[in-house]
């Protein structure tokens, strides 16, 4: 193991897991809307808002699954130093972590079953950047319309149309943070 | 001042992290009932038990926490729970339904409109809206995943055949986004319509039977009806006694041996600001004079 | 002139200081000691530790004193400490072949290896009100001692197995599910159904388990084995490689035989419940195994006749006491809100109702 692995967690893990959770929540029900976080130091390539979606929200009950060039040595020891959460194969995750193309194909996660639709995987999709332009969403959570720069439509689109199946996404640039749950209606601007 | 034997908001981190997950699968699937491992929580099952859980996964160290029951912010269990919270949060508190951010409930939602980055929390005894139709867990589960809801109509209507009109006061079913029914919790039915495209994010616990779920801000909420017996969100027709408010609940109160009654706000905030505001009703001005 | 109610923390502050008081009782009396609850109030302090799945005499001890020796509400102050407590690990499986016992007998077989062992049990007293025990200080004579044994004392069902006359359990290795971690997941594993069963309210398992014997779910029990004595806890220590003991339990273990299963293709064989409890419970865990195997019919392709015993879901959803208690209490908090909503509803539904018999009469009289 790294020392990395040991640094970059919570100082105040009550406190700080608490505004973070927050920060999520706000993000997830009010798609569109970017928060900014802190927190968190993971190892590269991870960003600042992903290594706090992780320390937030996994532990040893949560599998995580690493996609493409987030799988690296430095940051599975992070995660199994800082939440103890067993690192999986996509179909098994409650927690997916890549970029979006890394975690193609998205019809490998977890979508829940009909008599229990919360067991789906949640993607912490990092992008290299996060503005308000983009494609158009609406549904719960939205007043009217909101815009949010996701990296395509279609698989968002494929994705509502499972409801209330489907994934739900965070998606984290730097120490910003969106959320977009299966429940919005994303249309091409 | 926060008690330091315990944790911040008294629960565990891995419990939190157990309720935050919970939560935020909730507002994916709005009105959908998501298990979770509820705790037992120092107080009893059936006093507020998943609604404390939920505010205190969800709470900050910079909240402001408002706790009502019944609307009223000095009801025994509303002080109790207040106090549970500054206690093992050390979080402020108030009775202002403006100055508060996160609000937990019990029975009512306030009068004043709720704003965007509030949190209003219900306590919920019975989250399952067919319980009472189908008592089975395994039943409902299935009705619910098939979107069979049926027997409810069938309920409503049998009401109708029976008293003329739907014979449900309270705990009124909803349907979300036209997807999932939904149990508020038992807000009188007159509260109904604040559920629906509310600014603020609504989420829901039931301790006992170990549910959470969720209305995401902007949310369509539609009480069940029928085309010939709309939906019919009905309040004592009085104003209140006290501030003269006419568009709030109220509580009756007998007043004495002889059954005298006079009627005023549930949400003891809301009248005390409009009296403040100089608002008088019909026994108001006897009761401000102090005579 | 009408003042809204208020001061509601005060009443609080003051009934809890005025229950502090009713708990201690008369001054002059001596106080009670935790420790002679420990000790002269044994078996409500194991009723305690098994309903509120904590084994912690010393604790349970303390919770009836606060309780006033309320045991549901003993109960729910133990689970309540339980939940706040941080998990190190599971223990292994206790062997319950290598209890060390202080009660074991059988109803089956006059007379088995290692023996019947009656141990300290009430089953053979008159129930005669001991007017001596009001007097305090005398010690009871001491009674006359035996040999502990040295070797395991082998099941009982185990000589019935041998001959493949009882269906064999399969082991697993499998980590059972847990009921305070996770939501409770319908139906369920036998694991979760035993663990439900052993934290139970002691009164409706037991009435559960009376309704089966009665007719209701009918299992033609008989109780193989009871034994009663303490086990090792070991735990696995993984820096080490090995098990290491951490303590030992009191614990009761019941062994149903009941009636027979088979078919044309199977040839008839007794089949089993099974109970096991903190401390020496034996009501519970007869009960207990009664209520498993009544719970079992699905699995040993019995019918289902109804019986409430057989019912998995209603069993389980309502054994808990806390959770009964809390819900059924809560009835007694303010309802005003709902009442009040109701209210306006009846005297509508009542003013139509009046107003269109009172047409009807009018029509009828023209």
């Amino acid at each position: 193991m790294t020392h990395d692995a040991l640094t970059g967690g919570f100082s105040d893990a009550p406190t700080q897991s608490a505004r973070a959770f927050r920060a999520i929540l706000d993000a997830l029900s009010r798609p569109g809307t970017i928060v900014t976080v802190t927190g968190a130091t993971p190892p590269a390539p991870l960003s600042q808002a992903a290594g706090l979606v992780l320390l937030t929200l996994a532990d040893g009950t949560t599998p995580v699954h690493l996609a493409g060039a987030a799988d690296t040595p430095a940051v599975r020891d992070w995660i199994t130093f800082h939440t103890g959460a067993p690192l999986v194969a996509a179909a098994q995750a409650t927690f997916a972590l890549g970029t979006w193309d890394a975690l193609a194909p998205h019809d490998r996660f977890a979508i829940g079953t009909p008599e229990y639709p919360d067991r789906a995987a949640t993607l912490i999709v990092e992008l290299p950047s996060l503005s308000s332009r983009g494609p158009q969403l609406s549904g719960p959570g939205i007043r009217d319309r909101a815009t949010l720069s996701l990296p395509e439509t279609a698989a968002f689109k494929a994705n509502h149309a499972l409801f209330p199946l489907g994934f739900d996404c965070i998606l984290t640039a730097g120490n910003r943070l969106a959320g977009l749950p299966r429940s919005t209606k994303v249309e091409s601007a | 001042m926060t008690d330091q034997s315990y944790n911040f908001a008294y629960l565990d981190e891995q419990t939190k992290r157990m309720i935050r997950r919970a939560i935020l699968k909730g507002v994916a699937v709005p009105g959908y009932q998501v298990p979770f491992a509820s705790r037992e929580m120092p107080m009893p099952y059936g006093w507020g038990t998943g609604g404390v859980q939920v505010t205190a996964a969800c709470l900050v160290p910079e909240d402001v926490l408002k706790v009502i029951d019944q609307g009223a912010d000095d009801t025994t269990n509303a002080v109790s729970i207040r106090k549970f919270f500054q206690r093992t949060a050390g979080v402020a508190t108030t009775e202002a339904t403006a100055e508060a951010t996160v609000i937990q409930t019990r029975h009512r939602i306030p009068e004043q409109a709720l704003t965007a980055g509030q949190i209003l929390v219900y306590q919920v005894p019975i989250p399952e809206p067919l319980r009472f139709l189908e008592p089975r867990e395994t039943e409902t589960r299935k009705m619910h995943s098939l979107e069979e809801y049926g027997l409810m109509h069938v309920k409503l209507y049998e009401d109708i055949a029976r008293h003329g009109s739907i014979a449900t006061a309270y705990a009124y079913p909803v349907r979300v986004e036209g997807r999932y029914v939904m149990d508020p919790s038992p807000i009188p039915k007159f509260d109904n319509p604040k559920l629906s495209d509310s600014p603020a994010l609504q989420l829901f616990g039931a301790g006992r039977e170990q549910r959470i779920y969720a209305l995401p801000p902007f949310t369509r909420v539609v009480s069940l009806d029928f085309d010939d017996h709309p939906f019919d969100p009905s309040k004592a027709p009085h104003d209140c006694d006290l501030c003269g408010a006419a568009e709030s609940y109220l509580d009756e109160v007998i007043t004495d041996d002889a059954g005298s009654r006079m009627f005023v706000c549930s949400d003891t905030d809301f009248c005390r600001s409009r009296r403040e505001a100089g608002h008088v009703g019909r026994l108001g001005e006897t009761a401000g004079g102090g005579a | 002139m009408y003042v809204a109610v208020k001061g509601g923390e005060r009443a609080i502050d003051n009934a809890h200081a005025f229950l502090a008081e009713e708990r201690r009782g008369d001054p002059a009396v001596a106080e009670l000691s935790t420790a002679q609850i420990r000790e002269q109030l044994r078996l409500s302090v194991n009723r305690v530790m098994a309903e509120g799945s904590l084994y912690d005499p010393d604790l349970a001890a303390l919770a009836i004193k606060q309780a006033r020796g309320d045991l549901i509400e003993a109960v729910f102050l133990l689970r309540a400490y339980r939940t706040t407590l941080p998990r190190f690990g599971a223990s292994r499986p206790v062997e319950t072949a290598r209890m060390a016992c202080t009660r074991r007998i059988s109803a089956t077989f006059k007379d088995a290896p290692g023996g019947q062992i009656l141990g300290p049990t009430f089953d053979y007293t008159h129930r005669l009100l001991d007017f001596k025990l009001a007097a305090e200080g005398a010690l009871p004579p001491a009674a006359p001692t035996a040999p502990v044994p040295t070797s395991d004392l082998p099941h009982i069902t185990g000589f019935l197995n041998r001959d493949g006359l009882i269906q064999s359990e399969t082991a697993y290795d499998d980590i059972p599910p847990d009921l305070t971690r996770e939501p409770m997941e319908l139906p369920a594993s036998r694991a979760l159904r035993l663990q439900a069963l052993t934290r139970g309210d002691e009164g409706f398992i037991l009435s559960l388990a009376y309704s089966t014997q009665r007719g209701y779910g009918r299992t033609h029990a008989f109780v193989g084995e009871l034994r009663i004595g303490t086990v090792a806890v070991e735990m696995d220590i993984p820096e080490l490689g090995f098990a290491v003991e951490i303590g030992e339990v009191e614990l009761t273990e019941c062994e149903t035989v009941n009636q027979f299963a088979g078919s044309k293709t199977e040839p008839p064989q007794f089949t089993r419940g099974y109970g096991l409890t903190f401390g020496q419970t034996e009501r519970k865990a007869i009960a207990m195994s009664l209520v498993d195997r009544a719970l079992r019919w699905k699995e040993l392709g019995e019918d289902d006749s109804g019986a409430p015993a057989q019912d998995e879901e209603f069993v389980l959803m309502h054994a808990d006491n806390v959770q009964a208690t809390g819900f059924l209490e809560h009835i007694k908090l303010p309802h005003y809100v709902d009442f009040q909503s109701e209210l306006e509803l009846i005297r509508k539904l009542r003013a139509e109702a009046l107003t269109a018999i009172g047409a009807a009469r009018q029509e009828a009289a023209e």
